[in-house]
């Protein structure tokens, strides 16, 4: 209960989160010396999958609500952006708006239309709960598919291309490393806020709900609006991860948005680790990374691809961060047994 | 007339053609302890599901403090007040005692839309539930988790739970179901404690605790109460006898 044994136990429960932002930090640094910018476009990818994965585990790992349609919302962060652009480039106002190509007005609006959206989506998919809560949500994911699709102005099937230079208020971030460090930046406070929300009281009603409904309501709490709160939180930092995308390659399309990107975005969450904060940014950085290995190598790439994330989930059933976990609270069992 | 904290007006209740509450009244005064007694299936918690709220009856009134709930939904009986520990225990495996107790603290607080600071480290929340767990006796175990609890443990903990949410009414479901000798005697002692300062619906098949722990006694029979009184005449009544305490 002293006061210095608490701040030690919070600055190690800092430590993976801190590590894994360390770690990508000085990714591009390795690209510099070895002379291949490469591994920085593959970063940024593994961070915008991060910011994704650690914002559906929110749902998924604290709320118990495995949402199928989080790939659509990533998507109508990055058509918002691509759109946004689009206009912007071709100086042709959206109804009365003119376009923009400035993240500090394009993000703002990436949020407030998936938030929107996450909300008439939510409220729909909460009455049903278990498997069908599974099929709304997958329902939902097709129908975000099949609307980009027909967006014929805007590239429709074959996608949107953006031609203008992304910026960020004064900043020019259309360079790969600048642009980097923008979207970790975004990974940081998103592992901030989901880090702050499951321990607060919020937290505690997800969490305490996902197990145990009728303890929750018993004690006096109606759960159903804080998973739509916890819903539209997470679908808005996924939209978020999808506005990176698209500025980043300069290219958002439908394929983006499938529903089997959602699954992907699940296996990442549970590949990781759904029990902590952190495990799903491992998760999407071992994902992307064996992913591009893999299909290098092989040309039946995804089934030694499933292969190898069966054995990880059966053999580690916390997922990566269990790996990092054992080694971590190695020294935290020590200082409190010796 | 004395004080009535909750009124019970012909209420219904069936399951396809069994009618688990058939034309049940009863009235709780205010500061009692009233035991319902009864045998299996005769209907007992499916009536304190009614009165929590998470069962809808088919007909009849619930009135607490004066005012008719029949129609809120759990969660808000629960702020107004009425709180019940589960026959079947029902908590949060990977949430600690204090977790549980705590949850119950914030939820008698207002809503929980606060999303920063850490629960688990506010005052506010941890000093009235570990307020509640040491009144169960469960201090000792405050860090542990509901998975690695015993049994007996267990049901410690749905009571301090009960009592974190500062109920006006408590609805206890076989506080003592399941629990050795020992266990059960501690049980008692702890519930002889809080009668003074809670009213309290009191479902119990041990007979000793019921008869030294209530102040009127009910017995319920399919559905129906056939007897309400003190414990020595309860004791006697020969209805009673023959419906229930007989076998
Ligand atoms: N959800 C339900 N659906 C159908 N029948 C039910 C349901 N719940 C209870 N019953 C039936 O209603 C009757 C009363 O059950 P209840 O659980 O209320 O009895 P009880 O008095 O609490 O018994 P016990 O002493 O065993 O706890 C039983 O016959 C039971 O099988
Ligand atoms: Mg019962």
């Amino acid at each position: 209960m002293a006061e210095p044994a608490t701040n030690l136990s919070r600055l190690r429960e800092n430590i993976p989160t801190l590590l894994i932002l360390a770690a990508l930090a000085a990714t591009p640094m390795i690209a510099l010396g070895l002379g291949d910018p490469f591994i920085v476009k593959v970063a940024t990818r593994v961070v915008v999958f991060a910011i994704a994965a650690v914002a559906l585990n929110f749902v998924v790992g604290y709320g118990g609500l495995v949402s199928l349609c989080h790939a659509g919302f990533f998507g109508i962060g990055g058509y918002v952006v691509g759109i946004l652009a689009w206009h912007d480039f071709n100086a042709e106002p959206l109804w009365f708006l003119p376009g923009t190509s400035d993240l500090a007005i394009a993000l703002p609006a990436a949020i407030l239309v998936s938030a929107i959206i996450a909300t008439i989506v939510g409220a729909i998919s909460l009455r049903t709960s278990g498997p069908y809560f599974l099929m709304i949500t997958l329902a939902f994911n097709q129908m975000f598919y099949y609307g980009a699709i027909a967006l014929q102005k805007y590239g429709g099937d074959d996608g949107l291309q953006i031609m203008s230079t992304i910026t960020l208020g004064p900043l020019d971030v259309s360079n790969r490393y600048r642009f980097f460090y923008l979207a970790l930046a975004v990974l940081a406070i998103t592992l901030l806020l989901v880090g702050r929300f499951v321990d607060s009281r919020f937290g505690m009603v997800l969490r305490a709900a996902s197990k145990n409904e009728t303890r929750v309501i018993a004690v006096g709490v109606d759960p159903w609006l804080y998973r739509l709160a916890a819903f539209v939180i997470s679908a808005v930092l996924t939209a978020v991860a999808g506005a990176l995308l698209a500025a980043g390659q300069q290219f958002i399309s439908p394929v983006d948005m499938g529903w089997d990107r959602s699954g992907d975005l699940v296996v990442m969450a549970v590949l990781g680790g759904v029990g902590v904060v952190w495990g799903p940014a491992i998760g999407a950085a071992a994902f992307v990374v064996l992913e591009l290995v893999l299909s290098s190598w092989t040309t039946h790439w995804q089934f030694v691809f499933g292969l190898l994330i069966v054995l990880i989930v059966v053999s580690l059933r916390g997922g990566l961060a269990d790996l990092g976990r054992t080694i971590f609270s190695r020294g935290s069992e020590e200082a409190t047994h010796g | 007339m004395a004080d009535v904290i909750l009124l019970v007006d012909r209420l219904m209740k069936s399951f396809g053609g069994l009618r688990a509450t058939n034309d049940l009244s009863l009235e709780v005064l205010r500061g009692e302890c009233h035991a319902i007694i009864g045998p299996n299936g005769a209907g007992k918690t499916t009536f304190i599901s009614q009165l929590q709220g998470m069962l809808a009856p088919d007909s009849g009134t619930i009135t607490l403090n004066g005012a008719d709930i029949t129609g809120e939904p759990a969660h808000r009986r629960a702020r107004l007040g009425i709180a019940r520990s589960f026959q079947i225990t029902s908590l949060v495996p990977d949430f600690s005692v204090l977790d549980h107790a705590a949850l119950a603290v914030q939820a008698r607080l207002g809503h929980s839309f606060r999303f920063w600071k850490n629960a688990r480290r506010d005052p506010a929340l941890v000093a009235p539930a570990q307020e509640a767990v040491e009144t169960v006796g469960l201090a000792s175990r405050a860090k542990t988790l509901a998975r690695d609890l015993s049994h007996g443990e267990a049901r410690q903990l749905e009571l301090a739970i009960a009592i974190a949410q500062q109920p006006k009414l408590l609805l206890l479901d076989e506080p003592m179901a399941g629990m050795g000798r020992k266990d059960g005697v501690a049980m008692t002692e702890l519930l002889a404690r809080l009668k003074k300062d809670y009213s309290i619906i009191l479902i119990e098949h041990d007979m000793q605790a019921v008869f030294s722990l209530a102040d009127r006694i009910s017995v319920l029979v399919a559905g129906h109460i056939i007897k309400t009184g003190a414990p020595e005449v309860i004791r006697t009544d020969p209805d009673v006898r023959a419906a229930y305490l007989g076998h």
